[in-house]
């Protein structure tokens, strides 16, 4: 046990031992990490991700504020039991453009990776100001103050230039034009002109139609509420993927 | 004559005053001015808190340091204990608050219609949860950390703190990221990364305070009077280095604005993902364990007086625990879209830590050897071997539950739940509550605590409670994983997901009367240290009850 009586020397210099622990502790991440950031099929290649419309932004980060992370996942796996019940199993590539990802790690409510479509916008109303008056038994709390809350949005455009900085391609004409995107999301027969160009705006990014929907989500046409916002992210989570076009058996799609 | 006493005293006193006065000064002026432009309420109320707390600090430091009459304060002849008092009274502070948000969350999903107001929405379970994780992670296992690795280090080193003011200004500094973090999650100020929620200037606040940390504690190791540095102390130094590693890259954001709260992280899906919990499971890794170990090398040994069991093991559990650990974090993405050589990787190492683990928990309990007869006799003693046995119970079933096919069915569920209890509260709890008993009759001189009997009564009352709490939910947790794989004969799901919630009703209510009963055990433990330090019961000198205690001097024979 030589090696052991050599740990004296470690054990007699803190700077020796401070730099011994640092490259042990970072082999690992750097082995698991790394290879994530180049290996090419890491994401999947798929047909229909765009980055978020800023009013699904400004509802997703209203997911993110109010910790709905912390008792539902965004990750179907690929089980049997779990497919059946939420649909597809996630693909990597479906949360590309999620800053930080909301895979969650906990179902005290159900999985929301698809909840998109599933319900009305009424549903999705009546279910966040009182949740037990849909499901009797459910333990989820009330989120009715949602629905009595403006929306703020004057500096969506910064947001928006903040998640380019970290690599969401939003083009110059989306930060130009991110407010009246927002706008003409929630307020449907008001303005098509602004509507039109929405809708080919994030088309275009997705490269598919159909991928934006433009309604009142809270059933509140005098102002744009958070209840807004929120709705028409949970609407639209997990059904940007054309599946009709995803090989999952493809090479390049295994992982 | 003067000037010359003060050169050859080197930096003295006024020069860790100065610099910690003039970062603290700096960041007051920093925070003003985000005050006066805040993009948004929220970053308003923080720049404002951190406002006047900063200024609070620097007129009090002045104060202080006004008063001295050239009394040097951080006199090298004596041990810095009043900021390990500190500690222990902002533990047992912050282990109550965190402990009493416990019982609030869990009684939210026992009972939602008593315990959610629809007017106040900032009570909600998901902004509560993290106020409660992080009060009882970081506010109390981390006041108990700085604490305890003052003291340690201090002893074990023979040699007073470095850095003069510096270690105060690492406590304050802490706690006052604890107020920010706190009142944040309130205000919903979240990253929404678990364990590391607070936003992106909390992050820059917390970075400053620990590299701070890291130079108090490797100055006090560099002017050691021991040749060799105690085994305790390479377990708190990883955990410094390792944590500002973690901390650092996990929080990497872009804000919206300088003058705002909201920030974007900077990785996305599934790099973010893994990132993530790469972060998250070493959190439990070098903020749960590997200090609470350092923790255990020295508590155990010197509460039953007995030696170290093995060196060699402790050289080869640390350089294993240590390595194999940071590996670990894919396991939390199991059948997720993380890439599956990462998982089985992940896996591996999982099942590979083990082994170190149960090696940190063979050499404290059988430091015990030719003294085993104190775990009868002494409950203090008993809580922390307890502790061990959670801790082997609970890397025991970590590694079980890494594996990909018991993960498919513990995952999401309250399984999770019931593990990182028994290791929180069973390993965590125990081991922090044994070092807060010793740790008050030695700093304020007491022969013994004020009672004896409430330690049992504490010991039985958190068991009890951990038991409750970790039993219901491993029931609660393997029912609904099996419910929702369930199939009726027809072969479509057999159930719901709403009936594998009211399922579990039963279990929520028992988690509950054990969440309260671990927390009556901590509000005794608080009663019984505050009478110890006030010298009652037991705790009282008998032979000279006014006698002002001194400071303990350095430089004592080994201890």
């Amino acid at each position: 046990m030589d090696i052991l009586g050599k740990h004296g020397k470690l054990e007699r210099n803190s700077l020796v031992l401070t730099v011994g622990i640092l490259i042990a502790v970072a082999i690992g991440g750097i082995v698991e990490i790394a290879p994530l950031f180049y290996m090419e099929n890491t994401i999947e290649k798929v047909q229909g991700m765009r980055p978020y419309t800023p009013l699904e932004l400004k509802g997703k980060n209203i997911y993110v504020r109010e910790g709905c992370y912390t008792c539902h996942s965004q990750m179907v796996r690929p089980l049997r039991d779990e497919v059946e019940r939420y649909g597809h199993y996630s693909l990597a590539a479906e949360s590309m453009y999620d800053h930080p990802h909301q895979w969650g790690s906990k179902r005290t409510g159900p999985d929301l990776a698809r909840v998109g479509g599933k319900y009305s916008d009424e549903w999705h109303l009546d279910h966040l100001k009182s949740p037990q008056s849909v499901v009797p038994d459910s333990i989820m709390p009330p989120y009715a103050f949602l629905a009595e809350k403006k929306l703020k949005f004057d500096d969506i455009g910064a947001h928006l230039k903040a998640l380019r900085a970290t690599g969401v391609p939003y083009t110059d004409d989306m930060i130009a034009n991110a407010k009246a995107d927002l706008v003409a999301q929630a307020s449907p027969n008001a303005d098509f002109d602004a509507e039109d160009a929405l809708v080919a705006r994030y088309t275009e990014a997705a490269g598919r139609e159909g991928t934006v929907r433009i309604s009142d989500f809270d059933h509140n046409p005098r102002e744009i509420t958070e209840m807004d916002a929120l709705i028409a992210y949970l609407q639209m989570t997990g059904t940007l993927v054309d599946f009709s076009t995803y090989e999952a058996d493809d090479l390049s799609n295994r992982r | 004559m003067n000037t010359r006493a003060e050169i050859s005293r080197g930096a003295g006193p006024g020069f860790s005053i100065g610099t910690v006065s003039a970062l603290t000064g700096l960041v007051a002026l920093g925070v003003l001015v985000i005050a006066g432009n805040a993009a948004d309420p929220m970053m308003a109320a923080h720049a404002w808190i951190f406002f006047f707390l900063t200024v609070a600090g620097l007129l009090i430091t002045g104060l202080w340091a006004g008063s001295l009459n050239g009394r040097d304060p951080f006199d090298g002849a004596f041990y810095e204990d009043t900021i390990v008092k500190y500690g222990v009274w902002a533990s047992v502070f912050w282990g109550i608050a965190g402990f009493l948000v416990g019982v609030i969350i869990a009684s939210q999903l026992a009972f939602p219609n008593v315990f959610y107001f629809p007017d106040l929405g900032w009570t909600n379970f998901g902004r509560l949860r993290p106020l409660h994780t992080s009060a009882v992670i970081f506010a109390f296992g981390g006041n108990v950390l700085i604490a305890t690795s003052f003291y340690v280090v201090q002893r074990t080193c023979r040699t007073r703190l470095a850095g003069g003011m510096w270690p105060w200004f690492v406590f304050w500094g802490y706690n006052l990221f604890i107020v920010v973090a706190g009142t944040g999650y309130l205000l919903g100020v979240t990253q929404s990364k678990e364990y590391a929620e607070p936003e992106w200037y909390a992050d820059l606040w917390l970075t400053i305070v620990w590299v701070a940390y890291l130079f108090v504690f490797l100055g006090t190791l560099w002017k050691r009077k021991e040749r060799h540095i105690y085994v305790a102390n390479w377990f708190y130094l990883a955990f410094i280095v390792t944590i500002a590693m973690l901390h650092i890259i996990n929080n990497l954001a872009v804000p919206v604005s300088p003058a705002g709260s909201k920030s974007y992280i900077l990785f996305s899906g599934v790099q973010d993902a893994l990132i993530q919990w790469w972060y998250g499971h070493n959190a439990v890794a070098f903020f749960l364990t590997v200090p609470f170990l350092a923790i255990m090398y020295y508590f155990i040994p010197k509460l039953v007086n007995r030696p170290i069991y093995s060196y060699r093991l402790s050289i080869v559990h640390f350089w294993s625990l240590i390595f194999i650990y940071i590996w670990a974090g894919p396991h939390h993405l199991h059948y997720t879209a993380l890439p599956q050589w990462a998982q089985t990787l992940g896996m591996t190492f999982s099942v590979m830590l083990w082994m170190p683990s149960w090696g940190g928990m063979i050499n404290g309990v059988m430091t015990l050897s030719g003294a085993w007869d104190k775990l009868r006799t002494d409950p203090i003693v008993r809580m922390m071997i307890v502790a061990l046995a959670f801790y082997g119970m609970s890397t025991f079933e970590g590694p079980l539950m890494s594996v990909r096919a018991v993960n498919a069915l513990s995952h999401y569920s309250e399984w999770g739940i019931a593990h990182v209890h028994s290791g929180s509260m069973g390993w965590v709890g125990f081991i922090s509550f044994g070092a807060l008993y010793c740790l008050v009759p030695w700093l304020w001189k007491r022969k013994a605590l004020y009672s004896k009997a409430l330690v049992e009564w504490h010991f039985w009352l958190a068991t009890l409670g951990i038991l409750f709490y970790i039993v219901a939910m491993y029931v609660a947790g393997i029912t609904e994983g099996l419910m929702w794989r369930a199939y009726n004969e027809f072969g479509f799901l057999e159930y719901s997901f709403i009936e594998t919630v009211k399922a579990k009703h039963i279990m929520y209510i028992i988690r509950v009367a054990g969440g309260g009963l671990f927390l009556l055990g901590a509000i005794l433990m608080a009663y019984n240290l505050v009478r110890t330090a006030l010298g009652h019961g037991a705790a009282r000198d008998l032979a000279s009850p006014d006698t002002p205690k001194p400071q303990t001097p350095a430089l004592q024979p080994a201890e």
